[in-house]
């Protein structure tokens, strides 16, 4: 519908607000739907978290708001309620029969912009419609506001203030602190309306656009970055200062998230030993099933992809949308690795990978990398490490990917779709935490096939928003996964590589900020993931591979996650990663430099542009697992 | 009759079956939904039975897994009290209660209790609403005139 401004009839606004309605009890669903349609809403209904991250991703524009109960079978509440802010940015009701302040704490640090409980009243509907005008205002606003926002945190969520939590909140919040110019948050500068012009055209943050900023906020430093720096480093025509400090908030806000996840993902990996593809499946992970499939096809895309140009032209499409547009066929659909595997194959294919790379980046930064690394050594089918890749990488082809692959690598806070998006949900960005890299090594990558790491790369690629952190972190992965050198190697070595690790990364998309995430990507442990890249970049030659996954992974979602990885890897991967995929693919995993955080913003975006480019290139995620799995195996 | 239906209802809310929450119900009942009540309530009986009887197996694990108990019955608040099951979703409380604790006699106590209100519901409101279908067309026809 409109697209600025207020979604749906705007005329008659609230009436004929899309409200998409989740929750799995039928009673209480159906009710739901009844009451909103009395207020006139327009609503969608669905029982699935998965289904409903689907439809969302599908256009982002087809929602007004979000409903979602807490408590659902599939997917966490929660973790449904970060992808959704992460990736789509859109407005999100939690619903609960229960009334525990814990709960209602946790959804508004989750980013919810309201919680209210069962049985609900039909009053307590008339006035969600103000969420989503505050939400737009706040867009706005935040394109208006300029570096002066994002100085203040690197991630907004040090705003604490607010616990951007979800862009969402951020945006609320970070208008209210620009206002007032404390409350931590970060910007709150007074510059609340830089330029006054509150409606702006949205900027379509691609891939290649996020990896410049990242790049930029890494060259500059993430504390130091300011939206006028980052703008002019950047030096992209038509980009704002607004656009710029609006993005960089959300990166921020991804970069911390990441950072909590990667903690927690070390934590959880550590638990989990990473094969756990639960940990894909970890909360919203189940999403990344989606996300796999998509991923999986992406990777096949991704990692083998033609890393250059091929893949991004694919990913070309929408960020995120490329992800998913890219799966084929979903060849990911039968695990992940399958779909690595495949997806590296078809090399060419893939390309979508890369958007997906954003979103691992981004789990790689959170603390997957290490705890995929090591899996991914360990597993040597890292087999995680490609459902990871690979949903990761699906992701963020799609929109940014929700980080939701599956991989938690996306672990960048789940909240945020990361780049996931086009990737089925992503299960990155819900597993994030600790789950998010465990499932994602291991899975993937021992499939053997890189397939399941490309998917999960994919995944990650879109939760990059999410894990990007996390696997970044990993980097150690990005040694260079030999991913890149998969690429290359594709047809050599086990294609898999190619497609899956690396493409994961670079699915991503991340844009230039994960450079080095993408080589997380597939490093979990960054030290596990120098040795796989190496052992890669040994089989494969192409170390460069590596690189380039990493590059997607940065380039991905970098957002958050990324950061975190992207800072390990930094060096990996922005040495990787500013490359585009043609470059990644060949360009040795520079891993060791250290992958430059870069910084995401709107990851979601990013990412997926990221790892659109990066599925060209990058897969570094695919890679990773692949060593373990066998890179011939290829998929 | 009509009186006689509204007296129904009002024993049902009196010796508190049914509570605020039925009223909704019955406001959102309309020309374009109009068993929307009955729609709901045949629903959450389907729904539910299949709950109860998820719990009913849970409780006959040993030990007991509260953690999964709770959960279980939490859903099955949440649908009660949509529905508002006064004296189901009360027993409910208590059987969470229970479950926190560690209690397990109490759970398995009260989810006896619970399943007894929950039946005797279902019949009064079987009732009901079959009562209000005889009036129903009645009532448009009067309208009608």
């Amino acid at each position: 519908m409109i697209v600025e401004g207020i979604r749906g009839d705007a005329e008659n606004f609230p009436v004929g607000m899309r409200v998409l309605a989740v929750d799995d009890d039928p009673t209480c669903l159906k009710l739901l739907e009844t009451l909103l349609r009395k207020c006139n809403y327009n609503v969608t209904t669905t029982n699935q978290a998965r289904v409903a991250l689907k439809m969302i991703r599908e256009k982002k524009d087809r929602f007004d708001l979000v409903i979602s109960d807490v408590h659902m079978p599939d997917m966490d509440g929660f973790k449904l309620l970060e992808l959704v802010g992460l990736e789509m940015d859109l407005p999100v009701i939690m619903l609960s029969a229960n009334s525990d302040p814990k709960l209602v704490m946790k959804g508004v640090t989750h980013g919810a912009c309201d919680y209210l409980v069962k049985p609900i009243r039909i009053e307590e509907l008339r006035n969600i419609w103000q969420h989503v005008i505050r939400r737009k205002k706040v867009d706005s606003k935040n394109q208006n506001r300029s570096s002066d926002q994002t100085k203040a945190h690197p991630a907004s969520g040090e705003g604490h203030g607010s616990p951007l939590a979800g862009n969402t909140d951020q945006n609320g919040k970070f208008n209210r602190k620009r206002k007032d110019d404390d409350d931590e948050t970060e910007d709150n500068d007074n510059e609340y309306e830089d330029n006054g012009t509150q409606k702006k055209p949205r900027v379509v943050w691609t891939i290649e656009l996020h990896r410049k900023f990242v790049q930029a906020v890494n060259q500059l430093g993430i504390e130091k970055a300011v939206p006028k720096r980052i703008l002019d480093m950047m030096n992209v025509e038509g980009l704002t200062r607004e656009n710029v400090a609006s993005h960089l908030q959300k990166y921020r806000l991804y970069l911390k998230r990441i950072s909590t996840v990667a903690t927690q993902q070390a934590n959880m990996a550590a638990a989990l030993g990473v094969k756990d593809s639960g940990f894909m499946h970890m909360g919203s992970l189940d999403g990344f099933g989606d996300f796999r499939t998509f991923s999986g096809t992406r990777l096949g895309n991704v990692a083998l992809s033609s890393y250059p140009g091929g893949m991004l032209g694919r990913l070309n499409s929408p960020g995120n949308v490329n992800m998913r547009n890219l799966t084929p066929s979903t060849l990911i659909q039968p695990s992940l690795a399958q779909n690595l595997s495949s997806s590296i194959n078809s090399l060419g294919k893939m390309n979508l990978v890369l958007p997906t790379s954003n979103q691992t980046p981004s789990l790689f930064q959170g603390i997957q990398p290490s705890l995929e690394l090591d899996q991914l050594q360990h597993n040597k089918g890292t087999a995680n490490f490609t459902s990871i890749n690979n949903s990761r990488i699906f992701r963020t082809g799609s929109a940014g990917a929700a980080l939701g692959s599956s991989n938690n690598l996306l672990n960048s806070p789940m909240s945020n779709p990361l780049l996931l998006h086009g990737n089925t949900q992503q299960p990155l960005s819900g597993g994030r935490f600790g789950n998010q890299s465990a499932p994602f090594t291991s899975e993937s990558f021992n499939n053997g096939v890189s397939d399941p790491a490309n998917e999960n790369w994919q995944n990650r690629v879109d939760a990059s928003k999410m894990h990007p952190n996390t696997l970044l972190s990993a980097e150690p992965f990005h040694s260079q996964l030999p991913l890149n050198g998969l690429r290359d190697n594709n047809s050599s070595n086990g294609t898999y590589l190619q497609n899956n690790p690396i493409d994961l990364s670079s699915g991503l998309a991340l844009p230039p900020f994960e450079d080095s995430r993408e080589m997380q990507c597939q490093v979990g442990p960054m030290g596990d993931v120098q040795n796989m890249s190496q052992s890669w970049s040994e089989q494969r030659q192409g170390s460069g591979i590596v690189n380039q996954k990493m590059d997607i992974y940065t380039g991905g979602r970098s957002s958050g996650g990324a950061s975190a990885l992207v800072q390990q890897n930094g060096k990996l991967v922005t040495e990787s990663i500013p490359r585009s995929n043609e470059d990644f693919l060949f360009e040795q995993p520079k891993l060791p430099s250290g992958l430059t955080p870069q910084g995401y913003d709107s990851l979601d975006d990013l990412v997926n542009a990221m790892i659109k480019r990066e599925q060209d290139e990058t897969v570094p995620n695919g890679e990773f697992a692949f060593d373990n799995y066998s890179f011939g195996a290829g998929m | 009759m009509h009186r006689q239906l509204a007296n129904m209802k009002q024993t049902l809310f009196d010796q508190g079956y049914l509570d605020e929450q039925f009223i909704q119900l019955e406001e959102l009942q309309d020309d374009a939904n109009p068993n929307f009540v009955e729609e709901v309530v045949t629903l959450y009986y389907r729904d539910s039975a299949r709950l109860i009887q998820n719990i009913e197996q849970a409780l006959e694990k040993s030990p007991l897994d509260f953690s999964k108990l709770e959960c279980l019955m939490h859903q099955f608040k949440g649908s009660s009290s949509s529905i508002g099951a006064k004296r189901v979703k009360s027993e409910c409380t208590q059987f969470k209660e229970h479950c926190r604790v560690g209690n397990a006699d109490g759970c398995k106590r009260t989810f006896q209790q619970l399943k007894k209100e929950y039946a005797t519901l279902r019949k009064k409101v079987e009732v009901y609403f079959q009562f209000a279908r005889q009036i129903g067309p009645v009532e448009k026809a009067c309208r009608s005139k």
